[in-house]
């Protein structure tokens, strides 16, 4: 474990936030390098928004969503999944690595698999090295 | 006569007609072309030369049609649409004809997405049916398609492809009957495998008296192997293999001697029925066995008419 | 409409290298419908191109715009003060759009950030078909509604060619035959009759083989007199 990692994640106001507490409530060693952003669903992120993220130095960005078929806005987290893969295919593109970028669908008891996604996440960064714009930020 | 050619002459008489296809080279040398011819001569009629088959640029069929006169053999130029427009489709056509060219097959062409130069731009000015207007038109009028007269008109005896296993089939014989009003005079069919479909495509030809109205040369092609069966089955646009076929590829002993016997019997078969007035014989990269199926099929000898 | 996609980001990237206050262009017209150069790919694309100058250290300033239709100079015209001091302009328009901002700022390069492809329509979300050959002589009466020009991969007008297999173009599986659907769709309309007749070569004059063309409509168009009369420039 070098240097702290940023890693932003936005969680829906139900699956994703729901796994985000109870991963906070019960998981101990929850890694302090996440900044979670709660949205309202998935379906708010726009690509955009994850691009911003690693041009203000993000190591890495993942989304926590509703398992599918069971997103409460019905499609929030399928365009969610649309908008990741574009992501990924940027970021390969411009040579920072699409496993910088990730969705993970969770139900809101799923604490457990918060932080595993957490560390899927640590461990893509460890592997890919540091966003070079993070020093600069 | 519309160019007393061998084939015409055997057509017109009545004769069962046999046709084979040489496939050119792909070199500066006309040697193998020489060599093909003399292992061919005296097993057909006339003989198909291809035309970049494949979208392949090879010796043209032109240039080895000329080969193959200079060796005593008649040829059938084959001419697509595919890499010409019609200023040098009429071209090529004044040009063959006065080199001593008699048959010329239109046909549309492979696209070249199936070739080894995808990056080319096709031409399609016109298709084959186009094709056949044209060139007609340059035999029994004298002129060019804009209605320029030529100094001496062509005399040809023109073919045109068809294909009984392509969809929608219901299409295929009304198909027939364009290329039959635009000029065609005989045709060739894409390999049979396909018994069944074939005698029901037939017996829509005779319903609509185009039998009577062109020369239809039944397509067959000998198989090699059972890879080749299962090429053409699965890998071929517009062509059906029966399972049967490729089971007995597949059970033989020996491909080789199961492929000529298959396709004797299709040959034995097809003379027998009424409206197929020849047959095409493809034997795509095994020209070399045409005369042995010829023989066996009890049609030689193939004298000149 | 015209359908298009945006280059590579790598090409793209390529193609800007020399340049350091770049203008991206969109257009809300075609290019927005299918999802390649409307206001939103303007601002994804941007932000790429951000994210690759503070990687690279190209220090690029990344100025956007996006116009109703990058082919008129009316919409073309407003975006000068945004043009200023920029050294290129990256349009994401079709070609027609980065041609018409070439010729109405020629101090500053126009550089093309889409390929431009074909006139077509959206079948479903997201696909984007070709449909029309634009061959200037329209024969769709003859052939139940579907352009055999570009539908079919030989432009042939005489039915299929022998490669018509199950509904599909020798060309690959995924390509319906054209052929195919014009004979349904006669038959549908009960003018199978339209198949029995031979269509002769077409004239190509009016297609893009004839030359750049240029279609005039003398009604609109104003003279010296009506210019001034008019306050127009």
């Amino acid at each position: 474990m070098s240097q702290t990692k940023r890693i932003i994640a936005y969680c829906c106001e139900h699956g994703g936030m729901g796994a985000a507490e109870r991963a906070a409530k019960e998981q101990s060693q929850f890694a302090s390098d996440v900044v979670i952003i709660s949205v309202e669903c998935l379906g708010r992120v726009d690509l955009l928004h994850l691009l911003q993220a690693f041009r203000e130095g993000a190591d890495a960005v993942f989304v926590a969503g509703c398992l599918e078929k069971n997103c409460h806005h019905l499609y929030g987290n399928v365009e969610a999944r649309k908008k990741v893969d574009q992501a990924k295919r940027v970021l390969d593109s411009l040579g920072l690595g699409g496993d910088r970028a990730e969705m993970f669908n969770l139900a809101s008891n799923q604490g457990l698999e918060f932080k595993q996604s957490v560390d899927i996440m640590i461990g893509r960064v460890e592997r890919l090295g540091p966003n070079p714009l993070g020093a600069k930020k | 006569m519309k160019a007393d050619s061998n084939l015409e002459r055997i057509l017109t008489s009545g004769k069962f007609a046999v046709t084979a296809e040489i496939g050119p080279p792909r070199s500066a040398s006309a040697d193998l072309v020489r060599k093909k011819a003399e292992e061919m001569k005296g097993s057909a009629d006339a003989f198909n030369l291809t035309d970049n088959q494949t979208a392949m640029s090879r010796m043209s069929s032109i240039a080895c049609a000329v080969v193959l006169m200079q060796q005593g053999l008649e040829p059938v130029v084959q001419m697509t649409c595919r890499d010409r427009n019609r200023i040098a489709m009429q071209s090529d056509v004044l040009g063959a004809s006065a080199l001593g060219v008699l048959d010329i097959l239109c046909l549309s062409g492979d696209h070249q997405s199936f070739g080894n130069m995808k990056e080319a731009k096709n031409v399609y000015d016109v298709d084959s049916i186009q094709e056949l207007m044209i060139l007609r038109k340059m035999r029994d009028e004298g002129k060019l398609w804009n209605g320029d007269e030529l100094d001496v008109a062509p005399k040809l005896f023109l073919g045109a492809a068809a294909n009984p296993f392509a969809d929608p089939f219901e299409f295929r014989v009304t198909r027939l009957g364009k290329k039959a009003a635009a000029g065609a005079d005989f045709v060739q069919t894409q390999s049979i495998y396909d018994m069944e479909r074939f005698e029901k495509w037939m017996g829509l030809v005779r319903a609509r008296g185009l039998h009577e109205r062109v020369h239809i040369l039944a397509g067959v092609m000998p198989l090699k192997s059972h890879k080749v069966a299962l090429y053409m089955k699965n890998k071929v646009s517009g062509m059906i293999v029966p399972d049967a076929i490729v089971e007995r590829m597949r059970n033989a002993k020996d491909p080789k001697e199961e492929g000529v016997l298959i396709c004797v019997e299709q040959i034995d078969h097809l003379k027998s029925i009424e409206g197929v007035h020849g047959v095409h014989i493809m034997a795509v990269n095994w020209e070399e066995i045409v005369p042995r199926i010829v023989s066996e099929a009890g049609l030689t000898p193939r004298n000149r008419y | 409409m015209i359908i298009g996609e945006q280059k590579p980001l790598k090409e793209i990237c390529d193609i800007l290298e020399g340049h350091h206050r770049i203008l991206v262009a969109g257009c809300r017209s075609c290019v927005a419908i299918c999802l390649a150069g409307g206001e939103k790919e303007v601002g994804i694309l941007s932000e790429s191109l951000r994210l690759h100058s503070d990687l690279a250290g190209k220090g690029w300033e990344i100025d956007e715009v996006t116009v109703e239709r990058q082919c008129e100079n009316e919409w073309v015209r407003e975006i000068a003060p945004k043009i200023e001091g920029k050294d290129a302009v990256l349009s994401i328009a079709c070609g027609v759009g980065a041609q018409t901002i070439q010729a109405m700022y020629p101090k500053v390069r126009s550089l093309p950030g889409l390929n431009t492809s074909n006139m077509g329509a959206p079948i479903e979300p997201g696909i984007f078909m070709e449909r029309c050959g634009g061959c200037g002589d329209c024969v769709l009466h003859l052939t139940g509604g579907i352009c055999p020009i570009v539908r079919c991969a030989k432009s042939l007008l005489n039915g299929p060619c022998g490669g018509s297999q199950n509904g599909k173009c020798e060309i690959g599986k995924e390509t319906p035959c054209a052929w195919e659907e014009i004979y349904q769709s006669l038959k549908e309309l009960g003018r199978l009759d339209l198949l029995e007749a031979n269509i002769p070569p077409k004239d190509w004059t009016p297609s893009r083989s004839g030359g750049p063309r240029k279609i005039v409509r003398p009604e609109a168009v104003m003279s010296e007199t009506e210019r001034q009369l008019r306050g127009e420039r």
